[in-house]
């Protein structure tokens, strides 16, 4: 949409007004855009700068302006020794960071990829007609509506060893023979984690898949039943690749969100190395450990990690955000 | 004809699961909530009795309304400050053509996507050094880093859907752009108004990892710290009965309210980038 075509013909009875006019209207523009631009700057561009500064300081929490800049200290630094031998330390060596770092992919990698596959069923069948379609769309709003707080609290209790009702299940259906501990064995708490993540935000993803579904024109599929074209085909020939646009962006926002997962590992499985993500250890050491630089190393490392993977997939996948500049 | 019945039978029975798995947690929570004593420990799938002792002990023990008070009054106000600082950024981002407009609209998806632990030392310092830690306004100070970018981002969408032909008649008349949004756009927006409000609020009240860091007292906390926080004296001990019951009291608004704005939720869910 351009301003030429707004302030069309009709007020046009000379250049020099229409000009002014449009002049006028950037000029509000600009002074429309100020307070948001500003408020922006404080709350996000301003910390997320310091945030970076101090990664490269050496600050405590109760010395914040005492700070001094130590370079990339934080990051890697290494001493050798009178025997010969270096020793390196900092982030870029620490196993407790790479840890979470592969926790933190593994968990956004294997959630994403089910959620959009689940996704997508719940989205066909919501797309399909049938009586009760407002009820299942309903239903499937519940776990969205839910604060993720009160999920993982809700989860835990039913994935509790002893009085939960998911081992009652299981063992009733003869699935496993004897309780598992869920959220405290090293085994199960990244599926404890996936479970809950999963059945939270799957109903997300189906909404937007179902708006991509929609606005595909019915009769290509009546196009393609009169051609004989088995429904599989059609799905995988025509629904798949008109649906891909709308896929791509719940995709991305499924995965970002997910790198920066927080609360439900907070709250779902505290202090287990097997979920601990990324986001969770750069908290505890910026606050629970009083290591603010080296939390903030992390947390600066953390953004420029999904910084980087942002741009790939928006670059590869070529996803369009911006619906055409109509 | 056998096959057509297996087929509708089988598409009934994805249903029913559907719904069962999205329901059932909710569900059992409710169950639980109303369970008490040794009640608790006994796995049931349906309402045996009825207790309301849980619910009487989460609002008359502790903080909890308190925290729920916190919770309404700083959602509200994020909100509302959004709202206000959007409504006039998406007129000028989507009604007015500007050099450099597609990389602030890029930007501002860019900040709603941020990861806000990457932000949360910078904050920590400049909300300290605003003297306002440990109050409601450091939660709407940085609840403004996701609630702002998205209202922006999702007005824009819609004020650019909008036909041209409505402000053709302003702009004749010669009304001056701040006129024009108020008096044509305004009233045509109080549906987006409402749908976009709505979902910030329920990422604020939702918001845990800012009101766990910049609260540190009881009395200060919103409603997710305080559930998350409630915890006996060891691992055994957890007073799941009153989570329960606490989580119940939070969660039956929520989903009323969505379930009452169902659709318009939907759209405006939808509305954050499906439009390719």
């Amino acid at each position: 949409m351009t301003t030429e075509t707004m302030v069309r013909p009709a007020v046009a009875d000379s250049g020099a007004k229409r000009s002014e006019l449009l002049a006028q209207r950037v000029r509000a523009a600009r002074w429309f855009l100020v307070p948001m631009l500003v408020a922006l700057a404080i709350v996000a561009g301003w910390p997320l700068l310091r945030s970076i500064w101090f990664s490269f300081t050496d600050a405590s929490l109760n010395d914040l302006y005492g700070a001094e800049f130590i370079g990339f200290d934080n990051y890697l630094r290494w001493q050798t020794l009178e025997s010969g031998r270096t020793i390196y330390r900092g982030l870029l060596v620490d196993d407790a960071w790479w840890n979470a770092v592969w926790n933190t992919v593994r968990f956004a990698v294997i959630s994403v990829s089910i959620e959009a596959v689940l996704g997508i069923i719940v989205a066909l069948v919501l797309n399909a007609e049938f009586k009760g379609r407002g009820l299942v769309r309903a239903a499937i709003l519940i776990p969205w509506a839910i604060p993720t707080i009160v999920s993982a609290r809700m989860w835990g209790w039913m994935l509790n060893d002893q009085f939960g009702i998911i081992n009652d299940i299981m063992l009733r259906l003869g699935l496993i023979s004897q309780k598992i501990a869920w959220t405290a064995s090293t085994d199960t708490a990244m599926t404890a984690v996936l479970i809950v993540d999963i059945w939270k935000t799957t109903p997300f993803m189906a909404l937007l898949v179902l708006a991509g579904l929609q606005m595909i024109p019915k009769d290509i599929y009546e196009a393609a039943d009169i051609d004989g074209v088995h429904p599989v085909k059609q799905f995988f020939r025509i629904t798949l690749p008109l649906v891909r646009p709308a896929l791509m962006v719940a995709i991305i926002f499924r995965v970002l969100d997910a790198l920066r997962i927080f609360d439900l590992i907070y709250v779902l499985t505290p202090n287990s190395p097997a979920t601990e993500t990324m986001s969770v250890l750069a908290r505890e050491n910026l606050f629970d450990f009083d290591n603010f630089a080296y939390g903030s190393a992390q947390s600066t490392l953390l953004f420029f990690i999904i910084a980087l993977f942002t741009i790939v997939y928006i670059w590869l996948g070529r996803v369009n955000f911006d619906g055409g500049d109509r | 004809m056998a096959w057509a019945y297996t087929k509708k039978a089988a598409f009934y029975l994805l249903v029913l699961v559907i719904v069962v798995v999205s329901v059932f947690p909710f569900y059992y929570a409710i169950l639980t909530s109303f369970k008490s004593g040794t009640d608790l420990f006994r796995i049931t799938y349906w309402p045996t009795s009825i207790s309301f002792d849980n619910y009487l002990s989460v609002l008359n023990q502790g903080s909890f309304p308190r925290n729920v008070l916190n919770s309404i009054f700083v959602s509200t106000l994020v909100v509302v400050l959004a709202l206000f600082l959007a409504v006039t950024a998406s007129f000028a981002l989507s009604r007015v053509r500007f050099r450099g407009r597609g990389l602030l609209l890029m930007t501002i998806l860019a900040v709603s996507m941020f990861p806000q632990i990457a932000v949360l030392a910078g904050l920590f310092e400049v909300i300290r050094g605003l003297g306002i830690y440990n109050t409601p306004w450091a939660l709407i100070f940085s609840y403004t880093i996701f609630t702002l970018p998205f209202t922006v981002w999702v007005l824009t969408t819609f004020m650019r859907d909008l036909p041209i032909e409505i402000e053709e008649a302003a702009i004749v008349d010669g009304a001056t752009p701040w006129v024009i949004i108020r008096r044509v756009f305004m009233p045509l927006m109080w549906p987006a108004l409402v749908t976009t409000g709505l979902l910030a609020f329920i990422a604020a009240w939702n918001e845990f990892l800012f009101a766990l860091t910049f609260t540190s007292s009881n009395t200060t906390r919103t409603v997710p710290v305080a559930i998350a926080l409630l915890s006996g004296g060891s691992q055994y001990e957890i007073p799941w009965g009153n989570i329960m019951a606490a989580s119940v009291i939070v969660t039956v608004p929520l989903v009323a309210l969505v379930l009452i704005f169902q659709r318009k939720i939907v759209s405006g869910l939808t509305a954050g980038g499906v439009k390719g």
